[in-house]
């Protein structure tokens, strides 16, 4: 009989290991799929895992795929470790590339080394205006932040198609709903000669490492981890719960902006309908997945950027649908749910006359909003 | 603006709030219980998917609906296992399931898109039908329209008038308190994500089987989150859910309006009325903090560890 006791403790072991279990698990329930579909099992995982990545331009495309949904997560991280329920970074990546766009078709005969981060940076803007408003909802308007973002991931979608069906249509297009090529100077400058991978990626890379910086050696850091942990605690310690809410929220909401826009700038160079194949959405699974961790973080977007990738190939070379990445997306969140209950409670798998206590009930229940 | 113009308009009104009522309604009556489920969108496309591909391959609507119901409470009960017996985050597990669900629809959807079926028609009710105006509107729709009247008053009832809603109050405002008079907190709160599992799962079948009679990913598009913020809307009353329901109904449908009329706006933009309009309801709403929280189940979101 298998039976779950109360560690008593948080086990940080098992917050380590939960990702790689959910990770195997995930792998494994893929490949009794692929039996029951009738393709090799075997060859489908290799497909999806390795081929994508086996030579140096795969590599350097999986760098190109990992910049966005970097971005986001790391972006993500900050608003979750405060528990606050950000699940806009779509519509925050989506506003940061029509943004970005804008000015870039704006600037497009301008030659200047100033063009650029000028389109970055209203890029940021664009999405730090995006989850600047789900700020002023939740802090001035008491408004659950899990619907108002979601329904703003909508309301950005259908403005950006309104915007390339519409007002930043290429004239000279076709009627394709697709902008101009931006000019030379407004796309971010490729890194390693030969391939897709540009300075996104070294931002990406930047933006890892200050948030590190920001979260475990800064005051501000350290006020937004108390938040989460106990809101009470942080308003007792004086703490400016609103300014901390608007602070963390602008800031994830500018990182995703900015992959929107890196987007735009770099692999893509115009304003397209498809800008993100909802790399919002998976940076959520990634940022539970790398813990909430700079590092983890990093690793899990690697093993996201690979899921995308891995999908496309399984769709070219062995006919599966592509929908199969967002399938293991999600198969990967739930036993990661599952797997974490591993944390707080061990497995007992001896029958026996041992009676464990019910674990206490939280001190403070959680509340939602 | 004549009077055939005003006809459809409630007509569709009313068919394009059906499926947001029936999911809302599946939803309210989970969040009674204390349990918050934001997988509602994962689960409607499973319904969605499942109605579709058992409808087009055995020819029978009946069996549609049936099967993207039990789609939709097989999704509920992974949230339950997860949330329940391993006492996972509701708001995480939910999330979880809306991904999953949107994966695993699009998966097991990909080769049915854009294949027609034969939806579900109208069935007139004599005389009824021919009223003015709301003759359309109320009694010229399909059977499921009729159906979620009738689960609107059956879920009014119970959550109201009968022994086994207050249970289920009770289970939502103190899990511990009802455990402790020896009610079945897990059984209701199983029971309550079971029902709403099947009520996204029929919601779900509707759009894919009756709405549009054919199967594109995404299909839902936000129509589960849009239940969640019309729980929200309603304060946890069932009469507000079914005016909510429909108020949003006309909110998706105004582009007819506006065609009606002869205004020439952007689809796109058009399309954005029924998202600002649930953004603009919750700012509405949530904005007197105390009232919010007089009205939510008190134990909204929290799992309860002690088994009884």
């Amino acid at each position: 009989m298998i039976k779950l006791e109360p560690r008593g403790e948080r086990s940080s072991t098992m917050a380590y290991l939960s990702p790689v279990f959910a990770a195997l698990l995930t792998m494994l329930t893929g490949l009794i799929l692929f039996t029951l579909l009738g393709v090799d099992p075997v060859e489908a995982l290799l497909t999806i895992l390795y081929v994508p990545v086996s030579d140096t331009h795969g590599i350097a495309e999986l760098c190109v795929k990992t910049t966005p949904i970097l971005l986001c997560a790391i972006g993500l991280s900050v608003v979750f470790k405060a528990k606050i329920w950000n699940i806009g970074a779509e519509g925050q990546l989506l506003m940061g590339g029509l943004f970005g766009s804008y000015i870039a078709l704006q600037l497009i005969e301008a030659e200047a080394f100033w063009v650029l981060p000028i389109v970055l940076i209203s890029g940021v803007l664009g999405g730090m205006f995006w989850s600047g408003l789900a700020a002023i909802l939740k802090v001035r308007f008491n408004t659950n932040e899990i619907l108002t973002t979601i329904m703003m991931n909508y309301i950005a979608l259908n403005i950006l198609l309104w915007a390339v069906h519409g007002p930043l249509k290429d004239p000279e297009g076709f009627n394709f709903p697709e902008s101009a090529l931006f000019g030379d100077s407004a796309l971010l400058p490729v890194l390693i000669e030969g391939t897709r991978v540009n300075f996104g990626m070294a931002l990406a890379l930047l933006a890892v490492v200050a948030v590190w910086v920001l979260m475990s050696r800064s005051f501000y850091g350290f006020q937004i981890k108390v938040m989460g942990v106990d809101a009470g605690a942080a308003r007792l310690s004086g703490f400016k719960e609103k300014r901390l809410t608007y602070f963390a929220l602008l800031l994830s909401g500018g990182l995703a902006g900015l992959a929107g826009v890196g987007e735009v700038t770099g692999p893509i160079g115009q304003l397209i309908p498809q800008i993100s194949p909802g790399y919002g959405y998976a940076a959520i699974i990634v940022a539970f997945l790398g813990r909430l961790h700079p590092l983890g973080i990093l690793l899990a977007s690697l093993l996201m950027a690979l899921l995308y990738m891995g999908g496309e190939m399984a769709q070219i070379s062995l006919g599966l649908p592509l929908a199969l990445t967002g399938l293991f997306q999600g198969m990967l969140l739930f036993y990661l749910l599952a797997c974490d209950v591993l944390i707080t409670f061990r497995i007992r798998l001896k029958p026996g006359k041992v009676t464990s206590r019910p674990p206490l009930p939280p001190l403070a229940p959680e509340t939602q909003g | 603006m004549d009077i055939d113009l005003i006809t459809n308009i409630l007509y569709a009104m009313i068919r394009t709030g059906t499926p947001l009522l029936i999911v809302a309604l599946g939803e309210l009556v989970c969040e009674k219980s204390g349990v918050l489920n934001l997988g509602q969108e994962g689960m409607m496309l499973m319904g969605a998917v499942v109605g579709f591909i058992v409808t087009l391959l055995s020819g029978s609507l009946l069996l549609g609906f049936l099967l993207a119901m039990v789609a939709g409470v097989l999704m509920s009960l992974i949230f339950g296992l997860i949330t329940m017996e391993l006492s996972a985050n509701q708001v995480a597990t939910g999330l979880a399931l809306t991904i999953f669900g949107t994966g695993l629809s699009a998966f097991v959807g990909s080769e049915f898109v854009g294949k027609p079926i034969e939806g579900l028609d109208p069935v007139f009710i004599p005389v009824l039908t021919d009223l003015p105006v709301i003759g359309r509107m109320l009694f010229g729709q399909d059977l499921i329209v009729y159906l979620s009247f009738v689960l609107f008053g059956a879920v009014y009832w119970f959550i109201n008038y009968s022994r086994p809603g207050l249970i289920l109050k009770a289970v939502g405002e103190n899990p511990h308190a009802a455990n402790a008079i020896g009610l079945p907190v897990f059984r209701t709160r199983y029971l309550a994500i079971i029902f709403g599992g099947a009520m996204a799962g029929l919601a779900g079948g509707y759009l894919s089987l009756a709405y549009t009679p054919l199967w594109a990913e995404n299909m839902s598009a936000g129509r589960g989150w849009i239940a969640l913020a019309l729980v929200v809307f309603a304060s946890w009353k069932a009469e507000r859910v079914l005016l909510g329901a429909w108020l949003f109904g006309l909110a998706s449908i105004l582009h007819l309006v506006f065609q009606g009329l002869g205004f020439a706006v952007s689809p796109n933009l058009l399309a954005i009325l029924p998202y600002l309009a649930t953004v603009v309801v919750l700012v509405l709403l949530s904005s007197n903090q105390t009232r919010s929280r007089l009205v939510a189940p008190i134990s909204l979101g929290n799992p309860f560890h002690a088994r009884g």
